[in-house]
């Protein structure tokens, strides 16, 4: 089979992956799309078995290290940690619908950073819902200030989103050099955002005029902090020790669900649902399919494109261009195509630069890129409750200013 | 007469207080609360949109449509309270200018709030629904000032001469 050939076939199936990842058809789980797009691209000779198997191994690690972050985000939860967040916030807002933004602002900017997005956007944003609904105001700006922040807060930490962890194997930075780096470029990111919120929502913000009562005080639960203490105390010790980070998730995992088994709060089947098993199938699914592009001449297309250099203007071009990539193809694949490019030709910063594009960049949108929300829209006339202008003219002000604050201070960061 | 009365969360008291002081003692009442579903989709499409997860349905207590339902029923409840008079409640849900508009058809007086910023007199103290009702009301509108009336001193003094009021300038 020809490069050439091979590339588009690898792209068709790439394409068709992300169309039932996006539409969701009851029937065909993305995980068999992405397992069977995988398979065809080996059975056709677009990849090789070795080369299938490359990949495979490369991602192995990365999809164990999510895995193990995933049980305890769902220890978290059943530990009453997020349900804790709400008290937290209720009580501490005082019934002002702007200490209650700040508090959403630093309680989802850190549930982000340690637990990732996606418990940001799956457990955390469902409280904040019922505590502005307790408190009697607008959900909306708090809404939109989780869906915001699981982005722009997701630069801090390897483990803070998937495409850092992804980046973070091909980068051999250490897990306290990486949050070194990142940190100013996260309060950059989350600056912005304030700004622009306190703006955007300034009528949603106004102070109801009667003080809501004083709801109770919130109970943290001890035992799901100490774990979570440990595990990134874990992760900054890690390269003093010399243990891999995966190996303290693991353990921050084992410590979190054990106990949760031998009491019977959570059964095995439970748990083997909470590490998403058919998610893990998808990325190495999906890690195949980019590799089956990528090895057959898509890396020198984006080689092309990508500038190589670590000048800030460089960096800028980097963030940009990934901001694109992830609103057309999605930040995941975005990141399988682009991180090993920039691996192979910059140094960190170019790596930490494409991260600020793919994980700010698709806050143009609630649904994970352009092009989604596009199809989306193209497919069936649904979201007519929302004012698309609105959240697009939101993501318009901050998506650019974040992402140029954030690889200002990248720059900034690496010079140090 | 029937009445209408648009309460939202912020200022329901000081319109359910205003409307028993000035509606007539006659009047057929329905409260009205419009809860705005544009948070539930956006949550929604937002935990949708992370790709390759297929998640299973929330637990009840996580179900946004739920809370907001339980969180209207209760707020209507203890509107009804203070109003100490036999009212039909009404919880609607979607675009809440459109929800509140469709629901004044065949009444004689919506009675609102100002929704926008309080502290001075002015077109700003009209939020973007509230506006959209005024303007396009099928019935008599009743608007209150939810708090303490803000003084005549607080609007702007005239624009000088060939320079458009504020609201009439092109925004920044």
């Amino acid at each position: 089979m020809t490069d050439g050939l091979a590339v588009a076939l690898a792209l068709v199936v790439l394409a068709a992956t992300l169309a039932v990842a996006v539409t969701h058809p009851p029937y065909v789980p993305e995980a068999a799309a992405a397992g069977a797009g995988a398979v065809l691209l080996v059975l056709v000779g677009a990849i090789g078995l070795s080369g299938a198997g490359d990949a495979l191994r490369a991602l192995g690690p990365t999809v164990g290290f999510l895995a193990a972050m995933l049980l305890i985000a769902d220890g978290c939860r059943r530990e009453g940690l997020f349900d804790a967040m709400g008290a937290v916030m209720a009580r501490g807002s005082g019934g002002s619908p702007q200490r209650l933004l700040a508090l959403v602002f630093m309680i989802a900017a850190a549930i982000t950073a340690v637990l990732s997005l996606d418990a940001t956007i799956v457990l955390l944003t469902p409280v904040v819902f019922a505590t502005a609904a307790r408190l009697r105001t607008s959900a909306k700006p708090q809404v939109y200030a989780c869906a915001h922040l699981a982005n722009s807060a997701s630069l801090l930490l390897p483990v803070s989103n998937l495409t850092n962890l992804l980046a973070f194997h091909a980068s051999h930075l250490s897990f306290l050099r990486f949050a070194a780096l990142m940190a100013l470029p996260t309060i950059a990111a989350v600056a912005v955002e304030w700004v622009v919120f306190r703006r955007f929502f300034a009528v949603d913000l106004t102070r109801p005029r009667h003080a809501s009562p004083q709801p109770e005080r919130p109970e943290l639960p001890r035992f799901a902090v100490a774990v979570l203490a440990c595990t990134l105390a874990g992760f900054a010790l890690s390269s003093v020790v010399g243990i891999a980070p995966v190996w303290f998730a693991v353990a921050g995992a084992a410590a979190i669900t054990i106990p949760a088994l031998v009491r019977r709060t959570a059964t095995p089947v439970a748990l083997a649902r909470a590490t998403e098993p058919g998610f893990l199938i998808f990325v190495l699914g999906l890690g195949v399919i980019v590799q089956a592009a990528s090895a057959n001449g898509l890396d020198s297309a984006v080689r092309a494109v990508l500038p190589a250099g670590g000048s800030l203007p460089d960096l800028l071009a980097i963030a940009a261009l990934s901001a694109v990539f992830a609103n057309l193809v999605n930040n995941l694949p975005a990141t399988l195509m682009l991180i090993p490019v920039v691996a192979s030709t910059g140094g960190s910063g170019p790596i930490l630069a494409t991260l600020i594009g793919v994980n700010v960049g698709p806050n143009l949108t609630y649904v994970g890129s352009l092009a989604t929300l596009l199809w989306r829209r193209v497919l069936r006339a649904e979201d007519t409750d929302v004012e698309l202008g609105e959240f697009l003219r939101l993501g318009a002000v901050t998506v650019p200013a974040g992402l140029v604050a954030a690889t200002l201070l990248l720059w900034l960061a690496l010079q140090v | 007469m029937r009445a209408l009365i648009w309460i939202i969360e912020d200022t329901w008291q000081a319109t359910i207080d205003d409307a028993r002081a000035l509606l007539p003692s006659d009047a057929e009442i329905t409260l009205l609360h419009v809860a705005n579903t544009e948070p539930e989709t956006i949550a929604r499409e937002a935990r949708r949109g992370l790709l390759g997860r297929r998640l299973p349905p929330p637990p009840a207590s996580h179900e946004l449509q739920t809370i907001s339902e339980l969180a209207a029923q209760q707020l209507l409840t203890e509107a009804q309270a203070r109003l100490g008079r036999p009212a039909t409640l009404q919880a609607r849900r979607g675009r809440v200018e459109r929800e509140v508009v469709s629901a004044a058809e065949g009444v004689d007086i919506i009675i609102l709030a100002r929704d926008g910023d309080r502290q001075r007199l002015g077109p700003r103290s009209l939020g973007p629904a509230t506006r959209f009702v005024i303007d396009h009301a099928p019935c008599r509108v009743l608007l209150i000032w939810p708090d303490v009336v803000p003084e005549l001193r607080t609007i702007p003094p005239p624009p000088p001469p060939g320079k458009p009021p504020p609201h009439e300038s092109p925004g920044p």
